[in-house]
């Protein structure tokens, strides 16, 4: 049986942030997910915000974390090599009842210990964001705030913690955690096989309740709550907003916002509605409706016919209402990282590292002399010099053919996603890995294509090809099969 | 060893039946460099994959499938020594100079540089995105060219019980041809098969009836109270195969997380707003998409090209000449064309222009004239007209209108100012179908005033 020293369960930014910072130490690291691909869950579909942390309450775990996961951020940026855009974030007001709520805001992002918090006027804001609507009086900026692509920050911890030899398991359901009777660790039975772990680490989203009470902790629930989006193309933005621009929060949310991407890209949404449905990502009329009739309370004109898609995320409310974090009170050798939703992006890195000096003291670990900072480089095309480009086509053609088109993907970049560490295996795992996919036709194009290269280069049949999720088959044999 | 040219004639973007019919024309017409490039492993474009029957019978005065024309079209000029194709080239960007950035495996990255270009892009298909159709996001929701083309060019059928929604003529294409695939057509006549103008199905006409396995077309939905394509496919694409033909519904839901599972259809009111109500589900694994096309014309908006609102392609003059100079375009980037034929035409149009405009041939414009739509017209293409002195006049001109509504027995006027230039009588119109009228070259040499097209009810 497959021996290590600390299993995390779930592959969400939670997961391979924890991961990341476990593999500094001299510890065996195995991370299990039971999707095809890292990233799947509420880590998929959010509103990719690195928040200054002036929303939760003072002296909660969740503005505790946002707060120093947003300095971490900061620091891995260049290290990780992360996708990050450091635009400063706004909250409008346009009643006097808002901008007192501004106020309170300010006073409590201080309090949290977010530098540099101003309240600016309408003008001021419309000097950055000339398409917000006249009737907004007055902005609390937030100059720490920042746009990421959160699957990359994934991507990048899960690559991170590879190269330091941690063992990544997707494809990996786990379905039952034995305690062993000396309490020298689980048992813990997945969909491929038994392994036998001396910690468990819980990170598993919307789904940690369930795991949690697999090793014998029923303390929580988690519930879902759905949020839904819709994505403009990238030639809107110069009709929409450059930067984050937030609502005056609500009790359950921070309301319908208008926002950039690091893509070039603008977002609306998202809505909040719990639901009892773990995988429930569908899209409604209603949803949408709701969504737009939000963001036209702050841009009047929304250029619905450049929308190229809608999508729906599911945060992971705890019923205690703050982050779930550490030791668990029941079961000596599980640690929570349960009930991350907003802020838990932003928190993640310092997640990561709480948990994993936590798990590390306790194993008496100490951290490893030869860990290796940062990830392998991604050759990405677009971004790339006249004279980079060809010197990298001349030495490996595959980077001089283009496969997506909207977003200018060569197949060198599919391949390389393909065959880094934790690659993709599936079209959506590429498309999120290089963009190929992500443009305004939507993979029309491209879609077989690189259903094709994934094929060629995994040696599967391209009817074994998925598109994201566990039975997510794309394509047929043309041979007629008994029914 | 590929040569690059230090200057062309012409620089033709896009080797489907736009950029080979174009390049064929340019040289007949004393062109001496025409270099195509093509970003697919081979040119004929789209037409590759169209492996139906039904082109080239006014091009070609012949029936042709679809890899056929473009071996037509590439025949014509395979061995002109005039011109250079490149394939597995693409363009990333077209500047105002005339030269363009292109890349491919052998070039690398490379700046080429012209005296025009053409711009033959053609069109990419609508997606789901863009029409906003709630539900879920699992695998088994496919353009029908995306379907197409794993059908006819990679050999994989993309699924086993398929609903359609839109009748544009590549779904009705794709219903035939996963029909024919999959070796399983219902016995159910269903209603809206039964006359020539398609009547509404109802969810009986629906065969859940399994048979004999393979992949069977369930249904095809229609968003507007008529058809979207040619009445041909209509017949032979649906009423041929037993598919009912649901007007005036659409998909109000996508069931399924990992792959389809089924579809929740509705009827839908007059402004396309789905009737509470009158909801029923299908059971399917598939939904193809065939709900329009839209040109391809990223490369013409970074060059800051006018792109007209309804066309979505460029705005041309008669000679396909774009509002930057020396610029021009043809086929379906300018605007959704029929059929192919129609698009070796205008491009045969911009080649011929092109040529001339490269060789300093081209008489001086003396008339700047607008081309508008009036009454029930929604597009008219070219949009403009850049008239020589009277004298110079030689060649007529096609105007290509798209109607707003289907109407019969109507009568089309094409009018400069007050007096009317020609009178078209219409038994149909419908706007599926492009229509063309010729303004005589002895009009031309006298035409003093913007042009509108309209329809008289």
């Amino acid at each position: 049986m497959k021996e290590v020293d600390v299993v995390v369960i779930g592959g969400g930014v939670t997961g391979t942030a924890i991961l990341s910072y476990l593999s500094r130490y001299d510890l065996r690291c195995m991370l299990v997910e039971k999707a095809p691909d890292i990233a799947m869950g509420t880590t998929k579909a959010n509103s990719a915000i690195l928040h200054a942390g002036f929303d939760a309450p003072t002296g909660s775990n969740k503005a505790r974390l946002n707060v120093e996961g947003n300095a971490l951020y900061h620091e891995l940026k260049d290290e990780l090599d992360l996708d990050i855009k450091w635009t400063g974030s706004y909250v409008v007001a346009k009643t006097d009842e808002e901008i007192a709520a501004l106020e309170e805001l300010k006073a409590r992002g201080e309090a949290n210990g977010v530098p540099g918090l101003e309240i600016v006027s309408g003008e001021k804001l419309r000097e950055s964001e000339p398409n917000l609507t006249e009737e907004i009086k007055a902005a609390l900026f937030a100059p720490t705030a920042g746009l990421c692509w959160p699957f990359g920050v994934a991507a990048a911890f899960a690559e991170n913690a590879a190269e330091n030899g941690a063992e990544i398991v997707r494809d990996c359901e786990v379905i039952r955690i034995t305690p062993e009777a000396d309490g020298s660790g689980f048992i813990v039975r997945t969909m491929q096989g038994e392994l036998k772990a001396k910690t468990v680490v819980n990170a598993a989203g919307v789904y940690a309740d369930k795991v949690s009470a697999l090793a014998g902790d029923d303390s929580f629930t988690i519930t879902p709550r759905k949020g839904e989006y819709i994505l403009f193309d990238k030639t809107s933005q110069q009709s929409l907003v450059k930067g984050i621009i937030f609502p005056v929060p609500s009790k359950t949310s921070k309301g319908i916002l208008v926002c950039a991407t690091t893509h070039g890209n603008v977002f609306i949404g998202p809505n909040a509605n719990d639901t009892d449905n773990k995988e429930d990502l569908s899209v409604s009329t209603p949803g949408m409706n709701e969504i737009i009739a939000g963001a036209k309370k702050m841009i009047a004109n929304l250029p619905m016919g450049a929308a190229i898609t809608q999508f729906a995320g599911l945060r992971a409310v705890s019923s205690t209402g703050d982050f779930i974090i550490g030791r668990s009170e029941k079961v000596k050798g599980l640690y929570q990282a349960a009930g991350i939703q907003s802020p838990g992006l932003t928190s993640a890195p310092a997640i990561g590292k709480e948990i994993a000096a936590m798990v590390a003291e306790d194993l008496g670990a100490k951290e490893k002399a030869e860990y290796k900072k940062g990830r392998p480089p991604q050759p990405v095309i677009r971004e790339m010099t006249r004279e980079e480009q060809k010197k990298l086509i001349q030495d490996d053609k595959r980077y001089g053919l283009i496969v997506c088109r909207c977003e200018t993907i060569t197949e060198g970049e599919i391949c390389d996603a393909i065959h880094r560490p934790c690659g993709a295996r599936t079209v959506d795992g590429v498309k999120r890995r290089t963009r190929a996919g992500m443009g305004r036709c939507q993979g029309g194009f491209c879609g077989p294509r690189v259903a094709l290269i994934l094929a060629r280069e995994l040696h599967l049949p391209v009817t074994e090809i998925r598109k994201d999720g566990e039975g997510s088959f794309l394509y047929y044999d043309k041979e007629q099969e008994a029914y | 060893m590929i040569e690059i040219k230090d200057l062309y004639d012409i620089i033709i973007v896009g080797g489907g039946p736009a950029g080979l019919s174009a390049a064929h024309s340019a040289v007949e017409n004393g062109a001496e460099s025409v270099l195509v490039l093509e970003r697919d492993r081979e040119v004929g474009g789209i037409l590759q994959q169209c492996i139906h029957n039904g082109f080239g019978l006014h091009h070609f005065k012949e029936e042709l499938t679809g890899p056929g024309y473009a071996q037509r079209c590439y025949e014509m000029v395979k061995d002109l020594p005039q011109v250079q194709i490149l394939t597995n080239t693409m363009v990333l960007e077209v500047r105002e100079n005339k030269s363009v950035l292109a890349i491919s495996p052998d070039l690398g990255t490379v700046e080429i540089k012209g005296k025009t270009i053409i711009l033959t892009m053609g069109c990419r298909e609508r997606t789901r995105g863009a029409i906003r159709i709630p539900g879920g996001r699992p695998a088994g929701i496919f353009t029908a060219g995306a379907a197409q083309r794993m059908v006819n060019i990679e050999g994989y059928l993309p699924g086993r019980e398929v609903v359609i929604l839109g009748s544009g003529d590549i779904g009705l294409i794709m219903a035939r041809r996963m029909s024919l695939e999959g070796c399983n057509v219902s016995e159910k006549k269903p209603s809206s098969s039964t006359k020539r103008t398609p009547a509404d199905a109802s969810p009986a006409d629906i065969d859940n009836d399994w048979g004999n396995g393979g992949c069977r077309v369930k249904a095809v939905l229609e968003i507007c109270p008529f058809s979207n394509g040619l009445t041909r496919n209509m017949v032979q694409c649906l009423d041929d195969f037993n598919i009912p033909l649901f007007l005036a519904h659409t998909i109000v839901d996508i069931k399924g997380t990992d792959r389809v599972t089924g579809v929740t259809v509705a009827k839908v009111d007059e402004k396309m707003q789905p009737i509470p109500g009158t909801e029923f589900d299908i059971p399917c694994d598939t939904v193809l998409l065939s709900v329009g096309l839209i040109p391809e014309n990223e490369l013409s908006r970074e060059l800051g090209v006018s792109l007209h609102p309804l066309t979505s392609g460029p705005i041309v003059d008669q000679h396909r000449e774009t509002d930057k100079e020396g610029i021009f375009a043809a086929g379906n980037v300018v605007h959704v064309h029929d059929l192919v034929d129609f698009v070796s035409d205008e491009a045969e149009i911009a080649g011929k222009y092109a040529a001339l405009t490269a060789l300093g041939k081209l008489a001086p414009v003396e008339r700047r004239l607008s081309v508008n739509t009036g009454n029930a017209v929604r597009t008219c293409v070219p949009q403009k007209l850049n008239l020589p002195s009277a004298d110079s006049v030689t060649a007529g001109t096609r105007l290509f209108m798209r109607v707003t509504k289907p109407m019969k027995k109507v009568k089309l006027l094409v009018k400069c100012g007050d007096e009317v230039v020609l009178s078209k009588p219409l038994m149909i119109a419908k706007p599926s179908e492009m229509i063309a009228v010729e303004i005589p070259a002895d009009k031309m040499k006298t035409l003093n005033g913007d042009i509108t097209v309209g329809i008289e009810e």
